[in-house]
């Protein structure tokens, strides 16, 4: 098991050197010169241009730039941006705040989602199963900013249960509201996928002997039922995870969440390149993270799964 | 349906009384009748076995009395007593005290019949926990490991925590026959418990069921599509047909006085007897005529035996068309340090326009030397001769040109053919491939393909999931016959047939090999087929081939005590020698 952790972690190298310099190379190759931008509409003094494009090493080669900037990575450096802040500070600002937007959302998903899937799975063809189906249906074909405006009107403005947007600091109440935007489309994923899983373990010929065993449908549910169909669940709400770390853009900009996802909308914008890479390099070690999770936790749910060496 | 046992004089009260069985389906076309009007009485202790082919309505039966039949199921008339009281008017609730407890049950397939997920020791103890049989943590741990040394699981307090995927399909199909008499029922309903095993398991595993019913004086339900397999298990035989009871008594009566048409083609068509048959005639040892009557319709299995033993005496030698000598395959084990040795100097030659039959349990390397006759796996050491010509540096057109004479058949008619494709496109892809003939000339070949399968001509348009498993066999045939090969490869290629079924395909092959001159190579678990189809044997085990010789000399004198065996665990051996 250890060896197994040690040789996935190896195989992150390599991907982590080729991410980043993907990324470095795709903000170098934006149109459009982020320093004269600075200015904005006034004349730039060439003096300043020349000085702030030698700060940020604009100046040199693209492959020098490249290695400037991962000398600094792996020095604990993750460059400044335009607007004079430490990389590391901003992440360190933004990231809290999207973990626990995250982590309410994967709450309220999993267990509404599996809860109801559940259920619908179970009393396949009845009246539940065909709202579930149908209101899960509208769900997923929803943008999110739909959804979004919504809420935000509906509980926001009409209501008033909850704020429009959320205030400095990002306090944890005012993330619940966005929290639930950002889990509906992956409640509604998860809704189907659990039935669609319940009713396939259902059928399964263990169930059966469970019950020619003489069990009971309160045991034969959960322990029979259950635990096999979450499978396919898991691998869904791990990568889903995964997404909602790495910062939900449209939904952090409607609510006006100091995110990593919004800010990192807002570097692309002024194309911050250090900022950028920054945020998508730590996003990479995330989600080779989280897949790794996955894995293991696989071994938990299912024995046949093992690791080899 | 009345019945000789009936007024057995000395038989108590019934256990289980079936009386006008109704089992209908719910379908978008409205109920379909799968069991109709089913009758069948079962005294304590004694055994009782169904038999028929899938989809007369024998396993449908058999769930109905455990209320558990699959899906849209339900019991549309009829009662089903046990010991006198009715369970079809039973709750949901009443039956769970019923099952388990009073009513034991082992299902058919051991792979799929237990949860991949929880521990073999987890499923026992929660069934004798769920029964009442025994409190305590360490009481019902206690009787778990009990319960499954009677099944003839040796080592079973070391294995209590190992998951069902660590057992062999022989030691889960013991836990579950462990698991369905661990409260000591009354019935125990055993459905085609073997079915999926090798015949030597099957011969242990179903010697250890009837010593342990008779032990514990359970009466056993024993369902099966094999006739002779019925025979030898059971005193009382009930054969179904479409939902109906077509003929029901003392096991060997049937047998040998079959009155219904369908249990006389059973009769006729079942291997095992058949092999049976050939040896008792040939012998003139039997003094029961085991010969099928006179008045049984379709296929005759010992009129082709008996044909080709004739042929085989009065044809010339011929050429040899595959010759393998010192083959061997060895795969290496990741993170293990010995090698497997799949194929251990396998050396045998097959004449052209004759038959060998690899026999062997699964794991012996018979499917294995397949492949690398077709050249689907590479050879470690040793030689492949195809007409004379080494297969191993074959590449790109010549390898095109070998498979082109070497066409293979699969077990699984189900998974070999591509559900998304057409018949008439499947046969006619070999043709696409290997860019034979144009669009018009490659559909009058699929015809006459169709044709020679006995499939009709409408079929080409049809997919796969209309058709029958033996339907699909036949596609699968025509397939391998449409390059015109020299060589086609049987691997299992009858083994998932019904009986009728694998009847008419053996003696399509038997037609083909006579009209076409191919030469099969016949790769089987079932030695009972072998005696039909075969001109010579091999016998594999562990890799190695152990016996080899003509098919009557293996059948007559066979030298190894493996050879025996495997003969003996024919279904309806017991049956020749007793009578």
């Amino acid at each position: 098991m250890a060896g197994y952790i040690l040789r996935r972690l190896l195989q992150a190298i390599p991907v982590f050197i080729g991410t980043t310099f993907l990324i470095y190379f795709m903000v170098f190759a934006l149109p459009g010169d982020p320093i004269i931008a600075l200015f904005g509409d006034k004349t730039p003094n060439p003096a300043i241009v020349a000085q702030l494009r030698a700060q940020y090493h604009l100046d040199q080669p693209f492959i020098v730039q490249y290695l400037i900037y991962m000398g600094g990575i792996f020095r604990g450096d993750f460059g400044i941006s335009f607007s004079g802040q430490p990389v590391t500070e901003i992440l360190a600002r933004t990231f809290p705040v999207t973990l626990r937007l995250a982590v309410i959302a994967l709450l309220i998903e999993t267990i509404a989602g599996i809860l109801v899937g559940m259920i619908a799975g179970l009393r396949k063809g009845k009246i539940f199963d065909g709202t579930t189906l149908a209101v899960s249906l509208i769900l997923i074909s929803l943008p999110v900013f739909v959804i979004a405006f919504v809420a935000q009107f509906v509980f926001g403005v009409q209501l008033g249960w909850a704020r429009t947007t959320v205030g400095t600091g990002a306090p944890t109440q005012d993330l619940i509201l966005p929290a639930f935007v950002l889990a509906s489309i992956s409640f509604a994923q998860i809704v189907r996928l659990t039935r669609s899983s319940v009713i396939e373990t259902s059928g399964l010929d263990f169930v059966r002997t469970a019950y020619s065993k003489g069990l009971g449908r309160r045991r034969i549910v959960p322990v029979h039922i259950l635990r096999n169909s979450l499978i396919p669940v898991v691998t869904y709400l791990a990568t889903d995870f995964g997404v909602l770390l790495v910062g939900a853009t449209v939904t952090e900009g409607i609510f006006n969440v100091p995110g990593v996802g919004n800010t990192l909308y807002q570097a692309i914008i002024r194309g911050e390149g250090p900022t950028v890479v920054s945020f998508v390099t730590v996003m990479v070690l995330i989600y080779l993270l989280v897949n790794l999770a996955v894995d293991l936790l696989y071994g938990l749910l299912d024995p046949r799964i093992r690791y080899v060496k | 349906m009345s019945s000789a046992y009936d007024q057995k004089p000395d038989a108590g009260a019934p256990l289980l009384e079936i009386k006008n069985l109704e089992v209908g389906f719910q379908t978008q076309n409205g109920l379909v009748q799968a069991v109709r009007g089913a009758s069948l009485t079962l005294r304590a202790g004694e055994t009782l076995a169904i038999v028929g082919e899938s989809g007369s309505g024998k396993s449908t039966t058999a769930h109905a009395v455990i209320n558990l039949l699959p899906g849209s199921g339900q019991v549309t008339g009829g009662q089903i007593l046990f010991e006198g009281r009715d369970l079809t008017k039973f709750t949901q609730n009443e039956m769970e005290d019923v099952r388990g407890k009073l009513i034991g049950f082992v299902p058919q397939d051991p792979m799929s019949n237990l949860n991949p997920v929880w521990s073999i020791g987890f499923q026992v103890e929660e069934a004798i926990k769920a029964n009442g049989i025994a409190t305590g943590k360490k009481e019902i741990k206690k009787h778990a490991i009990e319960v499954l040394k009677e099944a003839g699981l040796a080592d079973a307090d070391k294995r209590l925590r190992q998951f069902p995927h660590q057992f062999s399909g022989g030691m889960r199909q013991r836990v579950l026959i462990g698991m369905g008499l661990s409260s000591r029922p009354k019935l125990l309903i055993a459905d085609e418990p073997t079915s999926a095993l090798d015949v030597t398991v099957q011969r242990t595993i179903l010697d250890n069921l009837e010593k342990l019913t008779r032990e514990i004086g359970t009466a056993l339900l024993f369902i099966t599509h094999d006739l002779g397999l019925a025979a030898e298990r059971a005193e009382h035989l009930v054969v179904m047909y479409k939902g109906q009871v077509v003929e029901s008594g003392p096991s060997k009566e049937i047998l040998q006085n079959p009155l219904h048409p369908y249990t006389q083609r059973l009769v006729a068509a079942a291997p095992s007897l058949a092999s049976r048959r050939i040896q008792s005639s040939s012998h003139a040892l039997g003094d029961i005529d085991y010969s099928a009557p006179t008045s049984a319709r379709g296929v005759d299995l010992i009129k082709a035996a008996e044909n080709r033993a004739e042929q085989q005496a009065v044809a010339p030698k011929r050429e040899a068309s595959i010759v393998v000598e010192n083959l061997t395959k060895v795969y290496k084990i990741r993170g293990s340090k010995g090698d497997f040795k799949a194929v251990d100097d396998v050396s045998f030659q097959i004449e052209r326009g004759t038959t060998t039959a690899l026999v062997g349990e699964s794991g012996s390397g018979k499917s294995t030397v397949a492949k690398m006759l077709l050249r689907l796996e590479d050879v470690t050491a040793g030689k492949i001769l195809i007409n004379g010509t080494d297969t191993a540096p074959l590449k790109g057109r010549a390898l095109l040109d070998l498979r082109r004479k070497m066409q293979p058949v699969f077990q699984d008619p189900y998974g070999s053919l591509d559900p998304l494709r057409n018949i008439g496109n499947t046969i006619a892809e070999p043709l696409t491939t290997h860019k034979i003939g144009d669009s018009a000339s490659r559909r009058a070949r699929v015809l006459e393909l169709l044709d020679q399968v006995s499939l009709p001509a409408t079929l080409a348009t049809r997919y796969p999931n209309e058709l029958s498993g033996g339907q699909r066999q036949r596609v699968a045939i025509a397939r391998a016959l449409a390059l015109k090969p020299d060589i086609v490869i049987l691997d299992e290629a009858v083994s998932a047939l019904d009986v009728l079924v694998q009847a008419q395909i053996l003696q399509l092959l038997t037609d083909l090999q006579t009209e076409l001159g191919l030469t099969y190579l016949f790769i089987t678990h079932d030695l009972a087929v072998v005696r039909v189809i075969a001109d010579n044997v091999c016998v594999m085990q562990r890799g190695k081939i152990v016996e080899k010789a003509t098919t009557d000399e293996v059948f007559d004198h066979p030298q190894m005590e493996y050879t025996k065996e495997l003969l003996n665990a024919i279904p309806g051996a017991g049956i020749a020698l007793g009578v």
